[in-house]
């Protein structure tokens, strides 16, 4: 099928201010553009800093279907390369991480070897290229080193395109969420903590985008898990201390009124944050000394304000998703129009307590992992919608909850939590950045 | 029914993870959860000799509060992912002894395991090795700790939903 590729307006008609086709779901044409274009154009999350402390420490990762690493140089600055031998193509690195033996990659093939930095070092028996075009090809070029990469505060970003949006354009203000989640550690430092969850999901990756700030679900997709808990809990005493798993499980089945005045904030280019004036994550029990600690690091009106920031989830469209307040992210990994690897990664507050990292760890286990049932539920749902979806009766889905003209010339703003304008900004971005080829 | 006996013969902690395997896959949930003591864990690590539950994260690390919500979870009929509900079959390996201590009244055994999860058209196979850290409470063998070490726990897993 080849409906969309040369067909600028067919494309563009697939999103209304108001509803999107069911294409931009199902269609396996419009996954493929989406590789080519929406995720070579804008900037995807590469991983985090800490993960590679020392020089020819690796980390290997995808940036939409193409495998890349994430090195530290022997200079100490953090690179981006594509994971592919320069002779014939061969994935270098197939490790998730490690560390390269003498400040070199080698490749398992043919024993090409290269620098840190993806130059070539050495081949093997080189004078048979004499008198060759190697010199002159792209495989003398060594491998491929992307040159749009921003390192914002650890967070490793980086965009295929050559062409585009600068990081600090793509992103603006939306970076106070990643800035939030930083300064929450007593020394304004994170660290990749407590292993990854690596969940399946057999749907579109922007169904698993959408949800995260989608205030409408939680009550009703998730009354049997967090619904169960309150059951269980409810003959408790009043002055019972609540285990953390309970506190972390009861606001899911909150009403409708508390997540309407949690808010929205919708930024440019399809990022926005739920929580605006306070989250699911507000009541958690004060821990030990942590607030002491916060206040002798920045005085006590800073420490306040950075703590009273307790946003629910923000989305760095496309692909990563953070919640600041307890230090976990989710990231996106797109593998076909209809399958999506869900990373949970979890930080260390340096200088914090151990007990912060502890919470996100359950946080993460209960709300996103394999075995979680909320995750259950949720993947549930977008499993609905990728087969419902595969009507064409009504080839529309519905983003009207709380749509306003006015957003037609400006739709950057605060608004109610309940209206899905962080999904019209979504699709606002995902019509521009879907617009042409990528350079 | 419970295995009873006061002091666990070598034969008695053998038959146990038979028996637990069974109350899952015949979905006797209760009588699956009076097994565990009141204190006790039930632990799937994410990585390989995980030494730690609480500072990495695991698939499971559940107490009995969290047990109970996932039982009870499982007869909501709001439970939206089991309105196709999910059967499970373990397949294990005779159960080795690796440690039997009765004036410590503290019994370990070690399961290899084949795991089915099915739901509708969806067929699931997980394999790994459970260990039982097993005690005799009013005469009655329980479950202290277990533990299922899988062997793709590092793998990108789709749901899991019943009770490996």
């Amino acid at each position: 099928m080849n409906t969309y590729q040369n067909a600028p307006q067919a494309l563009q008609a697939l999103v209304r201010e108001d509803c999107v086709h069911r294409d931009v779901y199902v269609a396996p044409e419009i996954f493929e553009l989406e590789m080519q274009r929406l995720w070579r154009t804008a900037w995807i999350f590469v991983g985090h800093d800490s993960q590679i402390p020392n020089p020819g420490d690796f980390f290997t990762t995808q940036l939409g279907l193409k495998p890349i690493i994430l090195m530290r140089d022997a200079d100490g600055e953090v690179r981006v390369l594509e994971n592919r031998c320069a002779h014939k193509g061969a994935k270098l690195l197939s490790a998730a991480s490690g560390r390269c033996e003498a400040g070199l990659m080698r490749c398992p093939y043919h024993g090409w070897t290269y620098r840190l930095d993806g130059s070539v070092r050495a081949i093997p028996i080189r004078s048979g290229y004499e008198g060759t075009g190697l010199a002159q090809s792209s495989a003398a070029r060594g491998i491929v080193r992307l040159k749009n990469v921003a390192n914002y505060r650890g967070f490793v970003f980086a965009r295929l395109a050559e062409q585009g949006m600068s990081f600090e354009d793509y992103f603006g203000e939306s970076l106070t969420s990643i800035d939030n989640m930083v300064d929450r550690s007593p020394q304004g430092r994170l660290e990749v903590a407590g292993g990854v969850l690596r969940y399946l999901h057999n749907c579109n990756w922007k169904m698993f985008v959408e949800n995260l700030n989608d205030t409408m679900h939680p009550m009703v997709a998730h009354e049997s898990a967090a619904g169960t808990a309150r059951k269980l809990w409810a003959g408790q005493p009043a002055d019972s201390v609540k285990p953390m798993a309970i506190e972390q499980f009861l606001p899911f089945v909150n009403g409708y009124d508390f997540f309407d005045k949690m808010g929205v904030r919708l930024y440019d280019n399809g990022h926005s944050y739920t929580g605006v004036n306070y989250s699911i994550h507000s009541q958690y029990a004060a821990i030990n000394d942590y607030e002491r600690m916060m206040e002798h690091a920045y005085g006590a009106e800073r420490a306040r304000a950075i703590l009273g920031e307790v946003r629910h989830n923000t989305v760095y469209y496309p692909s990563l998703t953070i919640k600041g307040a307890i230090q976990a992210i989710r990231v996106a990994r797109p593998l076909a129009v209809n399958k999506t690897l869900i990373e949970s990664w979890t930080f260390r507050l340096v200088g914090a307590p151990d007990t912060l990292l502890q919470r996100t760890l359950l946080y993460s286990r209960l709300i996103n992992a394999p075995t979680s049932v909320v995750g259950h539920d949720d993947q549930h749902c977008y499993n609905a919608i990728q087969e419902g979806l595969a009507n064409d009766g009504n080839e529309w889905v519905s983003l009207h909850r709380n749509f306003a003209p006015t957003e037609h010339d400006h739709i950057a703003g605060s608004y109610n939590g309940l209206s899905e304008v962080s999904m019209r900004g979504q699709f606002r971005a995902w019509k521009a950045l879907m617009a042409s080829e990528a350079k | 029914m419970k295995i009873a006996t006061s002091l666990p013969s070598e034969a008695d902690l053998v038959k146990f993870p038979y028996y637990e395997a069974r109350l899952i896959d015949e979905k006797r949930f209760d009588e699956w959860y009076d097994l565990f003591t009141a204190s006790a864990f039930y632990w799937m690590p994410l990585t390989r000799g995980q030494p730690d539950a609480l500072n990495h994260t695991s698939l499971f690390y559940e107490d009995k509060l969290l047990l109970k919500i996932r039982i009870e979870r499982l007869r909501n009929p709001r439970s939206f992912s089991q309105s196709q509900p999910s059967y499970s079959q373990h397949v294990l390996q005779t159960p080795g002894i690796e440690q039997f201590d009765q004036s410590e009244n503290v019994f370990v055994t070690r399961t290899p395991f084949i795991y089915v999860e099915t739901q509708g058209d969806q067929q699931l196979m997980l394999s790994g090795v459970v260990f039982h850290h097993l005690c005799a409470v009013a005469g009655h063998l329980c479950i202290q700790l277990k533990k299922v070490e899988l062997l793709n726990c590092d793998a990108a897993l789709p749901s899991i939903q019943l009770f490996p």
